[in-house]
């Protein structure tokens, strides 16, 4: 074979699997990026798909760098975006397509995820796809260490420091665990939990009285958690390994936990403050980018996602809930009883408060989390003084809502302009 | 071919290479890390330097490149010579030595952090021993020491290699009538290292030093494994401006910072360790 036509050869070769590549709609996502998650999403969930999908998951770092690189161009293969509505917020909502007209086949998508998934504007610019929420976990072994009188299902912050204090009392350890690792989800927590449960707020109230006190009470949970907890991501291997007893983490980084040994732990609702039972709803979506190489495919791929069966199979493979109404079968998985059965707890107690999402704040979403997650390393790791911290982190979280003109989420009060940190 | 033409002709490649590769994106860079929105401005350097975490992490850095470096020279100068004096099986003693430069540096830092995780191999040695009772966390906000020793062994014991390569290839360019002329008027084996050898390795300790300088600067993936957010430092600043808060520019700032401080110290070994003119081997 002479030199052309081994070139002849290989562009056919290389015309030949892009060509095959092509049918399929790349299916371009921040989510399922475990290994078997992944697998799990295109073995169950995306196999049942005529046109065929192409499922992959990346960290949002890449997830963003090929799909600015794909709007700039002006032409791309990504077909459909799987991403947190934090994610979504963070993009220019121009460069996703409106799905307003989607044909859905009737089914009912919960109201208030769709009025986020409008990203403030009125076309749908993404569709919600799945939720999730963040709760607690413990071993079996730390209940009966509970305080008196204290009911797992209705604890309150100071019951679970008295709690993790009688742990360590007992054990030597500290048993609490804490995701305060790089990639944990530790701003979640400040955000969604400790600020809604001690200052009915987020932003207004940063600088609180009622916030020194909430990050009070957090230095005291914190002198009985784990000194790991700086490396903990995951709180299902600490769990598993027994490192740690009690903890706090997203319902989908605890599933490890529940499904290797159901018996062995329990799931509960997030505890209650002076001001009620914060806890953050999580949800994730779904959109097309304006460059999806063929639409209507993007589109059929989008209301597959949505149908009921395809919802189960999603919650089957990631431990998302369905953000449609349908009646879940009874053969869930351990992990899924668990976390569903918390989740209801928690967003039907009598003290609940959601904290929602941040919204509005653009590609500041970033700089937003970086408030919360240095004050924590400030007041916590670094031992400073609350006040004087508060008022430093202050300065910045007003800058970025000035900048950004966000309008105030729950619980903070509704603002007219700008969200004021007060 | 023009005998004058054809060096250039050669260089051509590689200086399109690098002209595509790195100049071009190199101003690209620059002009992000100056601009906001439209027009010259300093602000994304205000920015990055202005933050609390920058001091901590410029100092860490630092500070890692000072333990590091002259650990890292001293032991791959005693390699280099052991191995030059060898007969036998030198070769297989240098491929040995040079492992962990096959290694990605992220991988080095993986290695490292399951000898000093909580169920990592030294907890299990030491209670083994009957040194402790229990396993306990070393790599914690609570001892920053245990954390820095970690990042430097792994440093010293990834990229002491590097440097070892090139100190060997230079002292095989040493020729051995000195060392005899040394030997015959009684030069002890110290002397003839630090008389002979030393000044006559300059032009290898100028590269590998200015080589492993520049790394120490750029240190990340091990820092990340073992330290996670707890020991910051400026490559890590750099990602998380990309990354995390998705602000280029001032990415593109801290990273031209690191460069103005690669350039600096590789300016200082160039001058300090310069061969005189006319003296070369």
């Amino acid at each position: 074979m002479n030199l052309q036509n081994v070139l002849l050869g290989a562009t056919a070769a290389v015309a030949l699997t892009t060509g095959a590549a092509q049918a399929e709609v790349l299916f371009w996502s921040t989510q399922a990026k475990p290994i078997e998650e992944t697998q799990a999403m295109r073995d169950q969930v995306l196999s049942g798909f005529d046109a065929g999908a192409d499922y992959q998951a990346n960290d949002s770092g890449p997830f963003l760098t090929r799909l600015n690189a794909e709007l700039q161009a002006g032409d791309g293969t990504i077909g459909v975006l799987g991403d947190l509505h934090g994610g979504f917020a963070a993009m220019d909502a121009a460069n996703l397509a409106d799905l307003s007209g989607l044909d859905l086949g009737g089914v009912t998508v919960n109201p208030t995820f769709l009025e986020l998934g409008k990203l403030g504007t009125d076309q749908q610019h993404y569709l919600p796809w799945m939720q999730a929420s963040y709760i607690m976990a413990a071993n079996k072994k730390a209940l009966e260490f509970l305080p008196e009188g204290a009911d797992i299902d209705a604890l309150t912050y100071d019951q679970l420091i008295a709690w993790s204090a009688a742990v360590e009392e007992a054990t030597g350890d500290k048993k609490f665990g804490f995701p305060a690792g790089p990639d944990g989800l530790k701003h979640r927590f400040f955000q969604g939990y400790l600020y809604p449960s001690y200052t009915d707020g987020v932003v207004r109230t940063f600088k609180s009285d009622a916030a020194v006190g909430a990050w009070e009470a957090f230095r005291a949970l914190w002198s009985h958690t784990n000194t790991g907890s700086t490396n903990f991501s995951f709180m299902q291997e600490q769990l598993l390994s027994e490192d740690v007893w009690i903890a706090f983490d997203h319902t989908s980084r605890l599933a490890g936990a529940f499904n290797e040994r159901p018996d062995d732990f329990v799931a509960f609702p997030a505890p209650a403050g002076p001001t009620g039972r914060g806890f953050m709803p999580v949800v994730a979506g779904l959109a097309i980018p304006v460059t999806a190489p063929d639409m209507a495919e993007a589109e059929a791929l989008v209301a597959y996602m949505m149908k009921p069966e395809t919802q189960i199979a999603t919650l089957r493979a990631t431990n998302f809930f369905p953000v449609v109404d349908v009646a879940l079968p009874d053969d869930l998985p351990p992990s899924v009883r668990a976390a569903g059965d918390a989740i209801a707890k928690m967003s039907g107690a009598a003290d609940a408060n959601p904290g929602l999402l941040p919204a509005g704040l653009g590609d500041k979403g970033g700089d937003f989390n970086r408030v919360y997650v240095d004050s924590f390393e400030r007041i916590i790791l670094g031992g400073q003084d609350i006040r004087a911290v508060l008022d430093d982190q202050a300065k910045v979280l007003d800058a970025i809502m000035q900048e950004t003109g966000a309008v105030c989420w729950a619980p903070d009060a509704p603002s007219e302009g700008a969200c004021p940190v007060e | 071919m023009n005998a004058r033409t054809l060096p250039y002709l050669l260089i051509l490649p590689v200086t399109l290479f690098l002209c595509v590769f790195f100049i071009y994106p190199f101003v690209l860079v620059a002009q992000l890390a100056f601009t906001q929105g439209d027009g010259f401005t300093l602000a994304n350097f205000r920015e990055v330097v202005g933050y609390w975490k920058f001091p901590i992490s410029l100092k860490n850095t630092l500070l890692l490149a000072a333990i590091v470096v002259p650990i890292q020279l001293a032991l791959s100068l005693a390699m280099a010579t052991m191995v030059s004096k060898m007969e036998k099986g030198r070769d297989l003693v240098l491929y040995v030595w040079t492992i962990p430069l096959g290694i990605s540096d992220l991988a080095a830092g993986i290695i490292w952090l399951a000898i000093f995780e909580q169920s990592g191999f030294l907890n299990s040695m030491m209670s083994g021993m009957g040194l402790i009772d229990k396993p306990i966390s070393l790599l914690t906000y609570e001892h920053p020491w245990v954390i820095f020793i970690a990042i430097a062994l792994a440093e010293i014991w990834r990229a002491t290699a590097i440097m070892l390569v090139i100190l060997v290839a230079g002292m095989g360019l040493i020729p051995k009538e000195y060392y005899e002329a040394a030997e015959v008027f009684g030069a002890s084996p110290w002397k003839r290292f630090l008389k002979i050898t030393l000044p006559m390795l300059r032009p290898s300790l100028q590269t590998a030093l200015v080589l492993r300088v520049i790394l120490a600067f750029e240190v990340f993936a091990v820092v990340i494994a073992l330290g996670g957010s707890l020991f910051p430092v400026l490559m890590a600043e750099t990602y998380a401006y990309q990354f995390d808060l998705l602000n280029s520019g001032a990415a593109a700032a801290i990273a031209l910072i690191i460069l103005a401080i690669s350039i600096g110290f590789t300016l200082i070994i160039l001058r300090l360790l310069r061969v005189p003119k006319g003296a070369t081997i």
